[in-house]
């Protein structure tokens, strides 16, 4: 009777195994064959002229430089502006808001839902506040505003996150000491959180560089042969990816294909110096 | 002495201390000020959305709005029926959601209850990365190698260069890590004295997952299904992409069609004049598109905290 227990499920077991192991499969299956088309597609067109060269209506030509260019600065504007405005806000709702209080519930569920609004939203945000009502145009510097106020409610929670498993007995030993609520936070809890808060913040950030939808709405004009600054049009790598996808000639598809291996490239940048940071400094309490 | 020290001090309070709360006051006002970001985010979202939307519904009823079959906003004359843009994304929806809800189960289920630590430590990473791809990548392999090399060549199906189905199957699998990582978040959260409990009771490994783990953990999976839907209904590039631009009032997933946020990146895109009808029609559609997705977060948020509040 004992052993007929699992003698009884077996083959459903199995059955059900192959299921979740298929599952999986989906996903990691799709991963390996997107990458190697990209890489397959990309080749001969994956040279360095797509890194000097603007673009140009001849795919032999055409170039992204302008565009990767536009998108080291948002990088680095998204994450000046993102970083400190999250670790401030992610501290007072940490370590100064008391939670009972209706406004903070609020504001936390505000910056829960803020995570979810589609990009899209953040763009018409963009144009009718940034781009039209303060008349700051299509340029570089709208865009990172907007990729900004995207990428913050990320920022915000992984800022939390990493706030909340700094361990109280720190902050007691502190307070024993006499220091005052800004002393612990800024001397003791902001230190032993920030390998937490530089791992979120980077991958806040590698969403930004990703991200096309609402820069179709702010800024990034098709067509720019020069190198942006802060208050120029721009075109960001990844709206340059899906302007030559939109290309009916299918060497500008080829020419994508390169666009997106520099992307996917930078993004493993940035996500490789994320997970060392966490393995080097992750601290266990 | 002790009465006399409290005298002292409301005669003459330290000023040390009293410098001391004016700076922590000052700070306290900087956070609070960074809080407000986020506040008038939202603010700004609802005001950027609602005063356009309003100047649209002006010119164009509610009624032809929600009610109408026909999309042609740049025609002559005009239609301003959001039916077709609707369906268009709930058709992508739903097939993605027939992707990603029993392969984000299946793929929660596998990491929770039956992989081993170490395969578990490779996997979870590569689901990760799943999920940062760029969507205007999984846009490129919708297009470029899903229709026609899958659908039209190994399935042999007649579909438009622009479809449904591709756009539906690569959402399918971007969603798959966030249904599988909010569900595996939920089955871990289920105390182990329950698959004990089972187990001694003489359950399989498969009762414990399906008839103890699923139902502990059920809210937080429903979580995840709607968190899939409102990414699903919010996602832009795959569609515009993948999807076409081609309105189209049908649930037929072989033929181009166009959703609400295609319209939205499709027509913004173009040079629109501002204050033209065509221009609000962006709003509108955003409008509808942000109250859709608003509830769904909300009610994902609800079933998260619900499971929380049962095990943490």
């Amino acid at each position: 009777m004992i052993a007929e227990a699992p003698q009884r499920g077996r083959w459903a077991g199995l059955v059900f195994q192959c299921f979740l192991v298929f599952s999986l499969a989906v996903g990691v299956i799709t991963l390996i064959v997107l990458f190697g088309q990209v890489l397959i597609d990309s080749q001969g067109y994956l040279d360095t002229s797509l890194l000097e060269n603007p673009p140009s209506a001849l795919p032999e030509l055409a170039g992204a430089r302008p565009a990767i260019l536009a998108s080291i600065y948002l990088a680095v504007l998204v994450f000046g502006f993102s970083v400190p405005i999250g670790v401030l806000t992610a501290i007072y709702l940490e370590e100064y808001a008391q939670k009972e209080r209706w406004y903070n519930r609020l504001l936390e569920l505000n910056i829960q839902n803020l995570a979810g609004v589609p990009s899209i939203v953040y763009g018409i945000l963009g144009l009718a506040f940034l781009v039209r009502g303060i008349g700051l145009g299509r340029t570089l510097l709208a865009g990172s505003l907007i990729l900004t106020l995207l990428v913050l409610p990320t920022v915000i929670i992984a800022s939390r996150e990493a706030l909340r498993s700094v361990p109280p007995s720190i902050r007691d030993g502190a307070y024993a000491l006499g220091a005052t609520q800004w002393q612990v936070t800024w001397r003791q809890v902001l230190p032993a959180a920030i390998p937490g808060i530089a791992t979120g913040s980077i991958l806040a950030l590698s969403r930004a560089i990703g991200e096309t939808a609402p820069l179709l709405l702010v800024g990034a004009v098709t067509y720019v042969r020069f190198d942006p600054t802060l208050t120029s049009a721009f075109t960001a790598l990844p709206v340059q990816i899906y302007n030559w996808i939109k290309q009916p000639q299918d060497e500008f598809k080829l020419l994508a294909a390169a666009g997106i291996v520099v992307l996917l490239v930078m993004l493993l940048v940035l996500n490789s110096a994320a997970i060392l940071l966490r393995n080097r400094y992750q601290k266990r309490w | 002495m002790a009465a006399g020290d409290i005298v002292h001090a409301q005669a003459r309070p330290s000023l040390g201390v009293r410098r001391r709360r004016i700076g922590e006051d000052i700070i306290k006002a900087i956070l609070g000020l960074a809080a407000l970001v986020s506040v008038l985010t939202t603010v700004g979202i609802v005001i950027a959305l609602i005063l356009p939307a309003l100047d649209f519904f002006r010119a164009v009823s509610p009624v032809d709005f929600f009610t109408g079959k026909d999309w042609a906003p740049l025609f002559q004359p005009a239609h301003f029926g959001v039916l077709p843009l609707l369906a268009g994304t709930l058709v992508v929806t739903f097939i993605a959601l027939l992707v990603c809800v029993p392969c984000g189960l299946g793929a929660a289920i596998y990491l929770s209850e039956y992989a081993h630590p170490r395969v578990r430590s490779i996997l979870k990473p590569i689901l990760e990365v799943l999920v940062g791809i760029p969507t205007v990548v999984f846009g490129y392999f919708a297009l470029t190698l899903i229709t026609p090399t899958v659908l039209r060549g190994y399935l042999g199906l007649s579909t438009d260069v622009f479809n449904a189905l591709a756009a539906g199957l690569v959402m399918g699998v971007m969603l798959l890590p966030i249904v599988a990582s909010l569900s595996e978040d939920a089955m871990t959260a289920v105390p182990n004295d329950l698959r004990a409990g089972a187990y001694a009771l003489g359950a399989t490994k498969l009762e414990v997952s399906t008839r103890i783990v699923v139902p502990g953990a059920i809210s937080g999976i429903v979580a995840s299904f709607v968190l899939a839907i409102s990414r699903g209904i919010g996602e832009t590039m795959i569609v515009l992409i993948a999807g076409g631009t081609q309105p189209n009032f049908t649930f037929d997933p072989r033929v181009s069609l166009e959703t609400m946020t295609a319209f939205i990146g499709a027509t913004a895109n173009g040079d629109v004049p501002t204050g033209s009808i065509e221009y609000k029609t962006i709003f509108a559609v955003g409008l509808t598109l942000f109250v859709l997705t608003l509830a769904m977060n909300l009610i994902a948020i609800r079933l998260v905290r619900k499971y929380r509040e049962v095990y943490e």
